[in-house]
């Protein structure tokens, strides 16, 4: 399975990471290297196999639906790179 | 009263009940076996030792007061992606580099209630991921047995803080291996407990149907008294277990006549050291010798995919889960471009790792449009092939055994620019993690002179089981409190 450029930068932009020219090239070599390993997969039965998501047969599980502490805001919040009233602060989303 | 950083937990808490020492003297202690060492070896990123003397005096007024657990007063070492309110949690990223937690996760919660002692916070592979701890925006962890070689990884500087005697047990993570073969590389024993055993809440996140937290220790008491104190439900993660845990001391010191030990024979294939499979090969002898029936005809023939299906459902949760980074919440943000996606992508371009963005490039793709049956759902599939095989074997054998790490400790350097010959370090720990089981690593001699580790994988929530197997062959083999030669003292 080889990649294109293409293809990387169009992971790239999925994954929002900016990729530099080397890096583009690097992982195109990488990825499709790892990707060629994987493909022994494509020849394994899984007719009428079930996938499994998570290893326990736990589902739903439930609690009782009642308010909780959370976190102080102000502790949360000092964490973040910029905040305003209370709020993260981020640049324009639309332009 | 010197070197009283040489002792287990266990010899350390009799010491500790017995007013041989105080837990402050024990601290100190083992403060100044790390400013000897930790030069050398890097097994931290961030340091505590005024709250660790702070908690040594705390639990020193414990132990007056005849209210301590078997962890009051001991140093322990904790992951760097184990969040610990106050205390700066890196998960070894640059992303977080300036990262203070507004809260405890499950299993610090518990540690500081039993009264342990935290020397600091162990450095790793980034968000855990690598073999080696050469991925660590912190510089890379060495191995304590000779500092030119690599610790194995994530978990890398839990097990290099535990060989080198900077912390008598600590607590590291596994997702594909990420206990078990440092520990292995390292001389220490490693418990991965079964998925469900150990609450998540708090464990800055990798893949989350595989991640686990468990201990390191120098002996198999040790990691049992860990788990005890970390394991059980709790409400705040979902998966875990609701049943309560077993008493764990039941299984130890209990002899293994009968047990039923199965050797898959897919384990013993091209790659392996020759010196690790003789180890092994000893090993199976001194469990015959114990009484156990040995199997060496066990086939489990999906074991060749577990590596395919783990380095694809592994990155494929990754990329969701590290999608959080985003320089707006919380972390490394770079702000230099006019609009919010190019700052986004700006800052996760510069606060990951090469590593880091190439899983989450491969977990993307798997995820991608058009890609999405053929490796993620495929990989789901052979994961249920996987688990329905050890499944079966389970009705027959007791434990299974198996080399923890196909090699010892390799150069650092060696393998860092081939990430596919890294992802081969984990290919015999993968499987029990793609199905969830608990497994240890226990110490089982040396080749060339480095530790070499033994896996012992059981079944679901039978972490008892494989104690009792591991803690019958350390006292008959008596490799156990394997303190790395390093350091004057």
């Amino acid at each position: 399975m080889a990649l294109t450029r293409d293809d990387v930068l169009h992971i790239a932009r999925l994954a929002r990471i900016a990729l530099d020219e080397a890096e583009v090239e690097q992982f195109r070599a990488q990825l499709s290297g790892i990707l060629e390993h994987f493909q022994a997969l494509a020849a394994v039965d899984t007719e009428g196999i079930e996938p499994t998501a998570h290893p326990l047969p736990l589902a739903n599980v439930m609690r009782e639906d009642v308010v909780q502490p959370s976190l102080l805001r102000d502790e949360v919040l000092a964490n973040a790179p910029l905040c305003e009233d209370g709020y993260f602060r981020v640049r324009a989303v639309l332009e | 009263m010197k070197h009283l950083w040489r002792l287990t937990a266990h010899e350390a808490h009799e010491g500790l009940r017995r007013r041989e020492f105080t837990s402050v003297e024990l601290t100190r202690s083992v403060l100044e076996r790390v400013a000897e060492v930790e030069p050398t070896v890097n097994a931290y990123i961030t340091l505590t030792a005024e709250l660790a003397l702070q908690q040594a005096k705390e639990a020193d007024a414990k132990l007056a007061a005849g209210t301590a657990t078997p962890l009051t007063g001991i140093p322990v070492g904790i992951k760097d992606l184990i969040v610990t309110k106050g205390v700066r949690t890196t998960a070894g990223s640059k992303m977080l580099e300036n990262f203070i937690p507004p809260y405890d996760s499950h299993v610090y919660e518990n540690l500081r209630r039993a009264g342990a002692v935290m020397i600091g916070k162990c450095n790793m592979d980034e968000f855990a991921m690598g073999s080696s701890t050469e991925h660590s925006a912190y510089g890379p962890t060495r191995n304590p047995w000779n500092p030119a070689l690599v610790p194995g990884g994530s978990s890398g500087g839990s097990a290099a803080a535990v060989a080198a005697g900077e912390c008598l047990v600590s607590l590291g993570s596994d997702t594909g291996g990420s206990i078990r073969q440092p520990a292995a590389l390292c001389g220490q024993v490693g418990l991965d407990p079964t998925y469900g055993r150990v609450s998540r809440y708090g464990i800055i996140a990798f893949g989350s149907s595989l991640d686990q937290v468990g201990p390191i220790g120098r002996d198999v008491e040790d990691v049992a008294t860990m788990l005890d104190c970390i394991g059980g439900h709790d409400p705040r993660d979902s998966t875990t277990n609701p049943e309560p845990m077993p008493d764990l001391r039941h299984y130890l010191g209990r002899d293994i006549r009968g047990i039923r030990v199965g050797v898959p024979k897919e384990y013993f294939v091209s790659g392996m050291e020759p010196g690790v499979a003789a180890r092994i090969e000893e090993a199976l002898g001194v469990l015959e010798g114990l009484g156990a029936t040995v199997d060496r005809e066990v086939s489990l023939p999906s074991t060749e995919h577990a590596l395919a299906v783990y380095y694809i459902i592994a990155p494929s949760e990754a990329s969701a889960n590290l999608a959080r980074y985003d320089g707006v919440k919380y972390g490394f943000s770079d702000r230099s471009a006019p609009s919010m996606w190019e700052n986004i992508e700006q800052t996760r371009a510069k606060g990951f790792g090469t590593e880091v963005k190439r899983r989450i490039m491969l977990g993307t793709y798997a995820l991608s449009a058009g890609y999405y049956d053929a490796y993620y759902l495929k990989a789901q599939k052979v994961r249920t092939l996987i688990s329905r095989e050890f499944a079966e074997a389970f009705r027959k054998y007791d434990v299974l055994v198996t080399p923890t790490s196909p090699t010892v400790a390799f150069p650092v350097g060696a393998k860092v620019d081939d990430p596919f010959a890294m992802y081969l370090n984990d290919i015999y720990t993968l499987p029990a993690s793609v199905a969830g089981l608990p497994a240890v690593s226990v110490p089982c001699g040396f080749s060339e002179g480095l530790p070499v580790g033994m896996q012992i994988i059981g079944n679901f929530f039978d972490e008892g089981r494989i104690l009792q197997v591991a803690h019958a062959y350390e006292q008959a083999s008596g490799f156990k409190n394997q303190l790395a030669p390093i350091g004057d003292s």
